[in-house]
């Protein structure tokens, strides 16, 4: 496999020299890539590396400031994304954007429906189509179906479709398994092999490394816009891309220090919110980072916002630290002590048009009052304070925080939680879509965290982070607390079993 | 109802929620047509059906050009100004010579609505300025070169040539020409949404502007086409409103654009984009003068005119609302057993 698989025919689509730079920020710096017919190829690199800038590179949402596109050895210039397209350059992202109104059918079809006579839209032809396509992917959708209510998986098939449909030649998957459970992600696998085993050129791009192994034939590495290298994946191990990543070698990913835990800081007693979860009972103590695993869907972040009030519970009790929470009351939460750090940082941890000291401040204005107004200098304090213990990477605090990295939001969201100095952190997905460095460094600080007497909630669906950062893995199925299993007796066969109820 | 309809598809379901509102307009109109009648009973006169009519259509001409705008999630609040600016020049321009054709008069009045829309959608698809404060703006440029052509003259309907004035009040076969042109216009504008693909791009602009736009739609132009649809229809308008009340001051239509707006949403245009027909913003329109004329028979103070109109707004949205939540509510149940 040293060789690329399209022997001496040129790659699909390639990259060569390719610069962009965002004002200052130099995003690329001469980068090149090829992507051959057959082959499915992954894109590694710390978030910040230029990935993104290289999918938009390729699909013309971005214009590169030196170097050249070849499309079958040809030099191409894309001016739009319709012009990638119709190169048959198709791109599937994480979260696909979808025409939530329009049905399933006319989001494959949009733009170039089959027609009829006088140009009138074909629907009839258009809804054969996609049931033919969906088939062809062995998957149960109705064509006729508004997009509204799809689940992520799903969405990413209509788009697998709508690229099958173009008969697109390239497809790139920009980290698309992050929201799926691990079915889902099975049944995209098999989809994206047989399009490579019919010709298709895939670009991969994921955090989770395994998948990477499991998929790919090559792999590029980016570092700071930078090449590294391009590489056969067959010989390499875990940490070898890793030090190709990251350019040293990492720390252990889980640093999870020896604690002794301290008395039960959380406990849950009975919690039931009808139709969602039953009877869930479990307690955190000082001290310990218990996790929370199972399949998505499962119930853990229901738990946890029913647990933090966002949720009402219809049923049993949460204490902390031996006193009673009243239900659906975050602001009690709060003050006895708890905080949360919800899953979508987006769209629930962080206001992304403000600034990073407003983010921070937002939890304790009450004690960043001088008077009746909010002082900027407290505030401005109080963030600078956590920006250096989160070791956050930024330019100035003023900064919106849509500015930074996956990781570096991740951190401000964490600092705006722990100025709070709760007693319970729970906190959803840690380290989801971040780079690997960045892991390692929320991994340590919750371990730190906990050797300081925090109880920590975890709840994860990567394993790796569940069995490295644990100290008792809770596992929860079909809203049900089904086991609980102590660090030592934690695999990845003993939690999987469990959360797919294979457990005896 | 919704349970049934849930089991056969999705699409079924979502259409008969929007059937379901053109019908609700529908019944509203019965009820209300059936109550004034029942306290009047020259309501349903010949006359007066007919005035209704005749109001209706220009402001369904206005309603089906808004529509396009707001299906792509902006909105036009210009129209008013522009009804009375073609209004007036137009009634200028003829009133100078008798002999210029009204084919011409129609012609000019269309352009000048669509030079007001090229304003606009310039503005807001290159421009990229909220379509909010751009329209908004305009409504105020627009009204002010208004007042400045007319400088407080009037327009009357002596001045003007009688071929105008019997457009305006005459027709065929008793079918009076505004509500046929009205009609016209609303079945070419739904046709055409519904059945060319260019007509479909406006609908996923609104659903979804960035997957628009990453799908690489023609966005702007869809945009553009979008105002200038609406600036012509508002100039098309403009001129009917001529020919039918004759007499013309500067601004005529002025606050008409809020009674547009209002008129597409009660008919189920979402406010928010992507959804809804030109059939329903019609009946709106319709539903609207039908409650105007109906105070007047009532001999219900006209104030009660705007509260009711408000109030029907606010019941339109939180109609659909509701809708929405329950449909993605049946969506996500019906999904989560195919997933499983």
């Amino acid at each position: 496999m040293t060789e690329p698989p399209g022997g001496d025919a040129p790659p699909v689509l390639a990259l060569r020299g390719v610069s962009k730079a965002f004002g200052a920020v130099q995003a690329l710096r001469d980068v090149s890539l090829e992507l051959f017919a057959g082959e499915a190829h992954a894109l590694a690199g710390e978030n910040g590396a230029g990935k993104s800038t290289l999918v938009k590179t390729l699909t013309g949402v971005y214009r590169p400031d030196t170097g050249q596109l070849l499309l079958d050895g040809e030099p191409v210039e894309f001016h739009s994304p319709a012009d990638a397209q119709n190169a048959g350059v198709a791109v599937i992202y994480q979260e696909p954007t979808m025409f939530p109104d329009l049905s399933v059918a006319e989001n494959i079809f949009i733009g170039r429906q089959p027609r009829a006579a006088l140009r009138r839209i074909d629907r009839g032809a258009m809804h054969g189509r996609a049931a033919e396509l969906f088939k062809r992917l062995g998957v149960a959708l109705d064509p006729e179906q508004p997009a509204r209510g799809l689940s992520i998986a799903d969405q990413q098939l209509v788009e697998i479709a709508k690229a099958l449909s173009r008969d697109a030649r390239v497809l790139i998957m920009d980290e698309p398994t992050a929201a799926l459970s691990g079915a889902e992600v099975t049944r995209l696998f098999n989809v994206v092999k047989a399009l490579r085993e019919q010709g298709c050129a895939v670009l991969f791009i994921s955090h989770r490394l395994d998948e990477i192994f499991e998929l790919c034939q090559r792999v590029t590495t980016l570092r700071d816009g930078t090449w590294i290298a391009s590489e056969p994946v067959a010989g390499m191990t875990h940490d070898d891309l890793i030090r190709r990543m990251v350019g040293r070698d990492l720390d252990a990913l889980y640093p999870k220090l020896d604690t002794v835990p301290g008395e039960v800081a959380l406990k849950v007693h009975r919690l039931t919110r009808e139709g969602v979860f039953t009877d869930v009972s479990f307690e955190v103590r000082r001290g310990e980072i218990v996790a929370l695993a199972g399949l998505v869907g499962a119930g853990r972040s229901e738990v946890a916002r029913a647990i933090f009030g966002v949720d009402r519970w219809d049923a049993g009790s949460v204490e902390v630290n031996g006193r009673g929470l009243p239900a659906a009351s975050p602001t009690a939460a709060m003050s006895a002590g708890l905080a949360l750090v919800p899953e979508d940082r987006r769209q629930q941890g962080l206001v992304m048009e403000q600034s990073i000291e407003r983010n921070i401040g937002l939890t304790g204005l009450k004690n960043l009052r001088r008077g009746p107004v909010i002082s900027r200098a407290a505030e401005r304090d109080r963030a600078r304070d956590w920006a250096i213990r989160l070791q956050l990477k930024f330019n100035r605090l003023s900064d919106a925080v849509n500015v930074l990295s996956g990781g570096n939001q991740q951190k401000v969201v964490l600092g705006k939680w722990l100025s709070t100095r709760p007693g319970v952190l729970i906190i959803d997905e840690p380290t989801r879509g971040i780079d690997v460095g960045t892991k390692a460094e929320v991994h340590r600080l919750l371990s730190e965290l906990a050797a300081d007497g925090l109880a920590v909630l975890m709840i994860s669906s990567d394993l790796p982070e569940v069995l490295g950062m644990a100290d008792r893995v809770l596992v929860m199925q079909e809203g049900r607390l089904v086991a609980e299993i102590p660090r030592d007796a934690a695999t990845e066969e003993s939690v999987m079993a469990a959360a797919t109820g294979r457990a005896s | 109802m919704t349970a049934v309809t849930a089991g056969r598809g999705g699409r079924s379901l979502v259409d008969l929620v929007f059937r379901a509102r053109e019908l609700s307009i529908v019944a509203a109109l019965v009820l209300l047509v059936a109550v004034t009648t029942g306290v009047n009973g020259n309501f349903l006169s010949g006359q007066g059906v007919k005035d209704i009519f005749l109001n209706a259509s220009i402001l369904v001409l206005l309603a089906v050009g808004q529509s396009f705008v707001i299906i792509t999630k902006n909105i036009d609040l210009s129209v008013g100004s522009v009804v009375g600016l073609v209004a007036f020049t137009v009634g200028d321009f003829l009133a100078a010579d008798h002999g210029r054709g009204i084919v011409f008069a129609v012609i000019l009045g269309v352009a000048i609505g669509a030079v007001c829309g090229l304003a606009n959608g310039l503005l807001v698809s290159f421009g990229r300025v909220p379509a909010l404060v751009v329209t908004l703006g305009t409504l105020y440029v627009i009204q002010g070169l208004d007042h400045f052509i007319a400088h407080g003259r009037q327009i009357n309907a002596v001045d003007l040539p009688p071929a105008l004035l019997s457009m305006g009040n005459g027709g065929v076969l008793g079918i009076p020409y505004l509500p046929l042109i009205a009609v016209l216009v609303m079945v070419a504008a739904g046709y055409y949404l519904r059945s060319y693909a260019s007509g479909r791009d406006f609908y996923a602009i609104g659903s979804s502007p960035e997957a628009a736009r990453l799908a690489g739609l023609p966005v702007r132009r869809r945009v553009m086409t979008a105002y200038l649809l609406s600036g012509g229809l508002a100039g098309l308008a403009g001129v009917l409103w001529l020919a039918r009340f004759g007499t013309v001051v500067a601004d005529a239509a002025g606050g008409w654009e809020l009674q547009v707006v209002s008129a597409v949403v009660v008919g189920g245009v979402a406010i928010t984009g992507g959804v809804g027909s030109v059939y329903g913003a019609a009946l709106g329109a319709l539903l609207l003068t039908t409650i105007t004329s109906a105070l007047v028979v009532l001999k219900v103070d006209p104030f009660w005119q705007q509260a009711i109109t408000g109030a029907l707004l606010l019941l339109a949205i939180s109609v659909d609302r509701l809708l929405a939540l329950r449909v993605a509510r049946i969506l996500r149940r019906r999904n989560a057993r195919h997933g499983s």
